[in-house]
């Protein structure tokens, strides 16, 4: 490739300057967690005693035990049962195409623009009539069927791809549906259910609509959703808010630097198909 | 959205598969086994329908008709027809929220998707360095996120002493240094530096993988005919991410229409409703005002703006490939 000297370097610079953008306000945000509770520290100043201490407060006050708890027991909630009913629509959908999959497929695509406000309102008043309220299921339910759409779409497009003789060799076989699924399909859908299930995973534990609106407890919201409970009660207390909020960014991080690779293909796809 | 067309019908790939000697009571055979395989395919789509209608298809023929209402949530509710609509039409203050959303759709999705091209055009550029390979993985960092704790994070360094007004009065800026999302005139933008903040990690990684499809080739041969790097973007770069900035403005469109995290975080809608959108304006009136049928109204509204926004976006990327 010609590249001139000049450009190597404009690009570098550029690199820098927006790595530095990048980085700054989780830099501010470590560095502001060190200092001592209820100050206002100035800006990028490391402080003379760093108060490592305000973690523990923020995981105490925060009661953090209890939301990782929750946030832990919404994710089991959601994810499998979303892969789950997914991969079975989308095996339908793409591989075995009954009578009228288009039409069927066609009003999944529909929700994919759906923004979760223009349902929030009668969700609400659903939930209350379902009793459940103030409840995790609260959380749980809906999500589930509001990741239906690029969910299936997700596996449809999976299934779709797959090719047809290999149904065809295993159907002469002897093989029947279920057989077809589970011997043959499932195996071959791993990379693709895993990538899902790290998206789903990921905008579970982000989720902070519901959580506001229809859980009251923070105890009993997704990790996001308690964090906007903890700036309401700690937002004056800067140093303990910003520990509070390190504590609860952490988990997604680590998540994104472990699973790196998969996780940036999958959200990759799923803007691609989204 | 991006979709691989179907190909081919059950029907004519049996008909290759069973070979031509197959008798009638064979054919009858096939038909039963094509039948049975319909009924078990719908049944699978079954418990993803159940969940999609309960949760969304139900709670959106609801939203539409609340909208027709005035309802407290608690009370009996009177049939008002459009007069929401009429309401909505002449409330300055939600029509304000949605010029709001679209005036946030520059910052959530016109400055991260310039920047992200020009950064992937950079990084390919660089493409073996260890610094273009950091920052890809730096540069993503605030997708990952949640959007509360970005929030959280620059409304601290958007403060009045917050780590952009010391830097500003550091290069002798002093003078425009404000509570940067406390004032009407600099609100809105300030909450948009946060979306584009967030957005521009997953643009830049869109882009960079449209752009490592490109075949080397066209470079060479741009350069060879003179061209210079700006001319190259946009000759070759430009025009073969086409579809990926399709993706990139459509997702960021929605995010902007939609934004609810960042704003409910930092400025509640405020200073004076400057910051204020439909997804937040929503939630006040159906949650705080307890007027369900008015926020429903919105909730419409809101609901075919985003449809009349970004199915054209769609049309227009798609055309072509």
């Amino acid at each position: 490739m010609i590249v001139s000297r000049r450009e190597v370097f404009l690009g570098r610079a550029l690199l820098v300057v927006l790595m530095l953008v990048t980085v700054v306000p989780f830099l501010t945000l470590f560095v502001t967690a060190l200092h001592p509770p209820g100050t206002y520290p100035a800006g990028l100043a490391w402080p003379e005693d760093p108060h490592w201490s305000n973690f523990v407060d923020a995981f105490t006050a925060a009661n953090m035990g209890a939301l990782l708890w929750s946030s832990v027991l919404i994710e089991i909630g959601v994810v499998p049962v979303t892969l789950l009913i997914a991969t079975l629509a989308g095996f339908a959908l793409g591989h075995l195409r009954p009578p009228g999959h288009r039409a069927i497929f066609l009003t999944f695509v529909v929700g994919l623009t759906l923004p979760f406000q223009a349902v929030i309102v009668p969700l609400y008043y659903q939930m209350r009539d379902m009793g459940l309220l103030n409840t995790r299921w609260a959380i749980i339910l809906p999500l589930i069927g509001l990741y239906m759409p690029f969910a299936v779409m997700w596996m449809r497009a999976h299934f779709v791809t797959m090719p047809e003789e290999l149904s065809e060799a295993a159907r002469i076989d002897g093989a029947g549906t279920w057989k077809l699924f589970s011997r043959i399909h499932l195996p071959l859908s791993i990379p693709a259910l895993s990538s899902l299930g790290i998206l789903l995973f990921l905008w579970t534990w982000n989720q902070f609509l519901l959580a506001v609106v229809l859980v009251d407890d923070p105890a009993r919201r997704t990790m996001a959703g308690a964090l906007g409970a903890f700036q309401g009660q700690w937002g004056t207390d800067i140093p303990l808010l910003c520990a509070g909020s390190l504590l609860i960014l952490t988990p997604t991080l680590l998540v994104f630097l472990v699973f790196q690779r998969r996780f940036v293909s999958a959200l990759m796809q799923g803007a691609l198909k989204g | 959205m991006v979709q691989a067309p179907t190909t081919g019908t059950p029907g004519r790939r049996r008909a290759v598969e069973e070979p031509a000697t197959s008798t009638e009571a064979r054919r009858r055979a096939i038909r039963a086994r094509r039948l049975r395989h319909g009924w078990v395919g719908l049944g699978l789509v079954v418990p993803a329908a159940a969940a999609y209608a309960m949760f969304v298809l139900r709670p959106l023929a609801l939203t539409v008709q609340y909208s027709f209402y005035d309802w407290n949530g608690v009370t009996s509710s009177t049939w008002v027809g459009l007069g929401n609509y009429a309401r909505l039409a002449e409330n300055p203050e939600m029509l304000g929220s949605i010029v709001n959303a679209l005036e946030l759709i520059v910052y959530f999705s016109f400055v991260p998707v310039a920047l992200g091209l020009l950064t992937a055009a950079t990084i390919r550029k660089l493409a073996a360095s260890r610094l273009a390979l950091v920052s890809r993985t730096v540069l993503f960092l605030p997708q990952v996120i949640p959007l509360v704790a970005a929030g959280i994070m620059w409304t601290w360094l958007l403060a009045s002493d917050g780590l952009v007004n010391q830097v500003l009065r550091a290069v002798g800026l002093g003078s425009v240094t404000r509570a940067w999302l406390g004032d009407t005139s600099t609100a809105l933008p300030a909450v948009g530096v946060i979306g584009a903040w967030v957005a521009l990690g997953l643009c830049m990684l869109l882009f960079l993988s449209g752009m490592t499809k490109i075949d080397p080739s066209l470079y060479e041969a741009a350069r060879i005919d003179g061209a210079g790097p700006v001319r190259e973007f946009f000759a070759v770069t430009l025009p073969s991410v086409r579809q990926e900035i399709g993706v990139a403005v459509t997702v960021t469109v929605i995010s902007a229409l939609a934004a609810f995290d960042i704003v409910y975080i930092s400025t509640q809608g405020g200073p004076a409703n400057s910051t204020l959108v439909p997804g937040l304006e929503i939630y006040y009136l159906g949650f705080f005002s307890r007027d369900v049928g008015q926020a429903s109204a919105l909730a419409v509204v809101f609901m075919l703006l985003v449809l009349a926004i970004v199915l054209p976006i769609q049309r227009l990327t798609r055309e072509g490939d």
